[in-house]
């Protein structure tokens, strides 16, 4: 299908650029820019004047509910929902269930996205069997069966020496391992950040040094055995430094923060709102400022959505008792926005930290605006404002902290592989 | 219009007080005004038995309209109502809702023998039937005003008329 | 204005407006007792003044007022305890209220029906108030954003988040046998961290505009940030009582043991435990308290809590006094 895009404006990250030009789409691919090609008859012309283009969001942690939680959400509704967010490619944890500790499992997970054509879904693999941190998976069946990394940043691995021997099989084939640093005992009983609020609220605690206890055995052991380490959803200024610190004397590791993260802290819980409740906790306002400036300074290489849908039955239950986690493909396009408009950055800078950093981070080659690459695109208006409300996500999560907020940043049109996945004012009619 | 003298109405209950009842009646008086005029009643009469005062807050017919008002004060009935023979004292008598609010706050303390009411100004207006035996004038204002006892620094009473 | 005015719900201490209080309404009416956080002083002395006048009413022959005639006041118990929710059905009653008794750990709860739906359930029966125990922080926040417009809910005691009546009742006995809170020095002894009742004390004592609220226990039994409600931290039980007028001592579970928190009761009474010694360094006419039920020889010496300066029974009678306040003032709100 030939596509035309007009009047709009390109942002591309990867030469930190933007640019008012028109795009022309054929064959899946960028075929033009400014001039069309000779002889382009498009089948159709988006008028994009007042809208951005960028390249489409990738998003290094969504939960798509299958395998196992079909009740809480599906594949349909999640991969609609992505799309709907200007998300064009999603890493999906393994901690399904089953959990993606098979290749027969990750084939068919692979398989129903492709089906549904939307985004690209990119499997992180279990590490241990099971999730269990007792025995490996078989990392080299997995990867070819479409693994993309190996990690289990929902359960940690309590067993040093497993740990690291996991670390090391992993090098051996060169793949990288996704970790998120939480000491299990530290954080035993915890549902809160250990700070004012949760002694105000009587909320049992999890201290910082429940991560960075944590993260200095992974960036020990990633010294160690050469690991390549990612490090999810970082939520301290501790472990903000200890992550610069390692990268100032050498380490290769990257790490990525959830979005809300970069906005909220524990103050948020107010009286007990259950949609703040998250893994890892939010934190202080202090350890936010920390996020914020470690995104701002390149320490932190990605935010991702951590999209955790979550039914009301999960949330609607006493704070400790509820289930963690925040719905946010949806939000991740226009809260990122938010902060580069806070954090005075220009939108190439900021959308980098949601589209060639994040593929940086998978080893893929950055997408850019720019001929002959593979068109997968998000077009949206920078500056509508919409309500956050259940009505309005297409996600069948609807627990989010910013329920009942304005934000600016809507997604108009999703573009994979240079099909149009999803079309806003048709999908508003429907 | 002009109220009449509080002082010269608390005289005239006295006096009618004095003529009808018995040296060991028993004055129980409403906050707040009801309770000063019990208190100067006392002393006038030399009367022997000591004053109960009463709030009504817990009685009141109007509770769901207007709910439980800051400033309620403990009631006291410091002499036993058992075949007592009381009169209840209040300021101002209108819709007789207070009167009927305290008869039942009195009965929960026990069985009187009587109880008579005394009024420093009775405004007409009932919506009860409750009358007063002993009172100090019978006074006509607007439905939109109130009639307030004030004391002064010395102790002296009057009569005000508020919007 | 365009949608963008809400743009200053990003300020960051405003997001938490979106969780508004819920006890008291844009007028400033208690709706629900939920937390002695956040309650003005003029309401906590609304509620003591009040507190008084029940207290004539239970000194006299017919201790009942008509007050709450035909409401129907529901005890959700979801942990059990006898002796609050007894002083709750005596308070209820002596206001002529109707009472329902839940037991709730041995009836629908346990078939796996969810909080809300017992509430959803018990409301469709015409419950004018709901008093609520739950072993979890944020349960009676949680009713109380859910329940009608006219059902008043009161915090019974939630996790170790608040237990605002039994605050309540202390105050009203400080008061009692102080006069007042201005020129007070009041400590909290023992499980702070794990303590309801501490919490709702600190920010009542603290509202009333006591000048020094001081918390004694081991470092593991105090939260680290305790410090930022207001109170002087002492790890040293003989330096924190000195020249203290109330003493208020909480109690010590025996799960305590266990989770590396303390090594022995018998450990504990030695350093914090309230003997005639270390109330010796208190003020001479110094009161002592406990919410109840005390553990012998573990958090407080039976000299101490049979002793003159003892205020532990006045504390129960006032106890069902305050209650009858909260649920009168609430209920008519």
């Amino acid at each position: 299908m030939n596509i035309q895009i007009n009047n709009a404006r390109l942002i591309d990250p990867a030469s930190h650029s933007e640019r008012q030009q028109n795009l022309f789409i054929a064959q899946g691919r960028i075929a033009a820019l400014g001039q069309g090609p000779a002889g382009f008859k498009p089948d159709r012309v988006l008028e994009a004047s007042g809208l951005a283009v960028s390249p489409g969001l990738v998003d290094l942690s969504a939960r798509l509910r299958e395998p196992g939680f079909e009740y809480k959400a599906t594949l349909e509704s999640e991969m609609q929902a992505a799309v709907a967010g200007g998300v064009t490619s999603l890493v999906c944890p393994p901690d399904t269930d089953p959990p993606l500790d098979e290749p027969g499992l990750v084939e068919m997970l692979k398989f129903r996205a492709r089906s549904l054509d939307r985004a690209r879904v990119y499997p992180l693999g279990a590490l241990t069997q099971g999730l269990e941190g007792e025995r490996l998976t078989e990392m080299a069946e997995l990867h070819d069966a479409g693994c993309v990394a190996f990690g289990q940043p929902g359960v940690t691995i309590s067993d040093n020496q497993v740990l690291m021997r996991s670390l090391e099989y992993a090098t051996t084939f060169g793949f990288a391992v996704w970790l998120r640093a939480q000491d299990a005992t530290l954080s035993r009983g915890g549902v809160a950040h250990d700070g004012e609020v949760a002694t105000r609220l009587g909320l049992a605690g999890i201290p910082v040094c429940a991560e960075t206890v944590a993260l200095s055995s992974i960036l020990i052991l990633a010294r160690e055995t050469g690991a390549r380490i990612h490090l999810c959803r970082l939520s301290s200024a501790e472990a903000v430094e200890m992550v610069r610190e390692a990268r100032r004397r050498g380490l290769a590791v990257t790490s990525d923060v959830g979005v809300h993260h970069v906005h909220l802290s524990d103050l948020d819980i107010g009286y007990f709102d259950p949609n703040c409740k998250l893994i890892p906790p939010l934190r202080s306002r202090r350890d936010k400022d920390a996020l914020r400036a470690g995104l701002a300074d390149g320490t932190i290489d990605a935010i991702c959505s951590d999209h955790t849908p979550v039914d009301d039955d999960g949330k609607q239950v006493p704070f400790a008792q509820a289930e963690s986690g925040a719905t946010g493909l949806e939000l991740l396009l226009p809260l990122t926005l938010k902060w580069a408009q806070q954090a005075h950055l220009p939108l190439p800078a900021a959308l980098a930290r949601v589209t060639t950093e994040p593929l940086r981070v998978l080893g893929l080659p950055p997408q850019r605006i720019a001929v002959g690459e593979v068109a997968d695109l998000c077009v949206f208006d920078p500056a509508t404002w919409w309500r956050v409300e259940r009505g309005a996500l297409h996600s069948q999560g609807k627990n989010t902290p910013m329920l009942g907020m304005e934000l600016q940043g809507r997604v108009r049109y999703t573009l994979v592989g240079g099909r149009i996945v999803f079309d806003a004012p048709v999908d508003r009619q429907s | 219009m002009t109220l009449p003298d509080a002082e010269a109405l608390i005289g005239k209950l006295a006096e009618q007080i004095r003529r009808e009842a018995g040296p060991g009646v028993a004055l129980v008086g409403i906050y707040t005004g009801g309770v000063w005029i019990a208190e100067r009643l006392h002393r006038m009469l030399a009367l022997s038995t000591p004053i109960g005062t009463i709030d009504v807050a817990f009685y009141r017919d109007d509770y769901k309209k207007t709910g439980l008002r800051p400033g309620v004060r403990p009631s006291d009935i410091p002499f036993p109502v058992e075949n007592a023979d009381i009169i209840v004292v209040d300021d101002v008598l209108y819709t007789g809702r207070t009167i009927r609010a305290a008869l039942n706050e009195i009965f929960d303390y026990g069985r009187p023998t009587c109880v008579r009411l005394a009024a420093l100004v009775d405004r007409g207006g009932r919506q009860l039937p409750i009358c007063a035996q002993f009172v100090g004038a019978a006074v006509s204002v607007a439905i939109d005003q109130t009639i307030e006892l004030r004391r002064d620094a010395s102790g002296r009473f009057s009569l005000a008329l508020a919007s | 204005m365009p949608p963008g005015a809400s743009a200053s719900l990003w300020h960051p201490e405003a997001v938490s407006t979106l969780n508004p209080s819920l006890q008291i309404s844009p007028e400033g009416k208690l709706l629900h007792l939920l937390t002695t956080e956040g309650l003005p002083a003029a309401t906590l002395l609304q509620i003591l003044d009040t507190a008084r006048s029940f207290v004539s009413v239970t000194e006299r022959e017919i201790k009942k007022v008509p007050l709450l005639r035909g409401k129907a006041i529901f005890n959700l118990f979801f942990e059990p305890s006898t002796r609050t929710r007894t002083t709750f059905e005596i308070a209820a009653k002596r206001l002529s209220a109707d009472v329902v008794n839940l037991n709730i750990a041995t009836s629908s709860q346990t078939k796996g029906e969810t909080l809300l739906d017992t509430v959803a359930n018990l409301t469709a029966m015409h419950a004018d108030m709901f008093i609520v125990r739950h072993s979890e922080s944020g349960a009676a926040h949680l009713i109380a954003r859910n329940v009608g417009p006219d059902i008043h809910v009161i915090n019974a005691g939630d996790g170790r988040h608040a237990h605002p009546t039994q605050a309540l009742l202390d105050m009203f006995t400080i008061r009692h046998y102080k006069g007042g809170f201005n020129d007070l020095r009041v400590a909290i002894v023992g499980d702070v961290l794990h303590s309801r009742v501490a919490r709702s004390e600190i920010h009542a004592l603290t509202t009333l505009g006591v000048p020094e609220v001081r918390v004694i226990g081991p470092r593991t039994l105090l939260p680290r940030h305790v410090q930022n409600l207001g109170v002087h931290v002492f790890h040293d039980m003989e330096a924190g009582l000195k020249d203290v007028d109330v003493v208020m001592m909480l109690r010590l579970q025996q799960e305590r043991m266990s989770g590396a928190l303390l090594p022995s009761a018998g450990e504990f009474f030695k350093s914090y435990g309230l003997t005639p010694a270390k109330l010796a360094r208190a003020k001479p006419d110094a009161i002592v308290m406990h919410p109840g039920p005390m553990n012998r020889g573990v958090e407080i010496d039976s000299a101490v809590a049979d002793g003159g300066q003892s205020v532990i029974l006045p504390q129960v009678t006032f106890g069902i006094a305050v209650r009858m306040a909260v649920m009168g003032i609430l209920v008519g709100n």
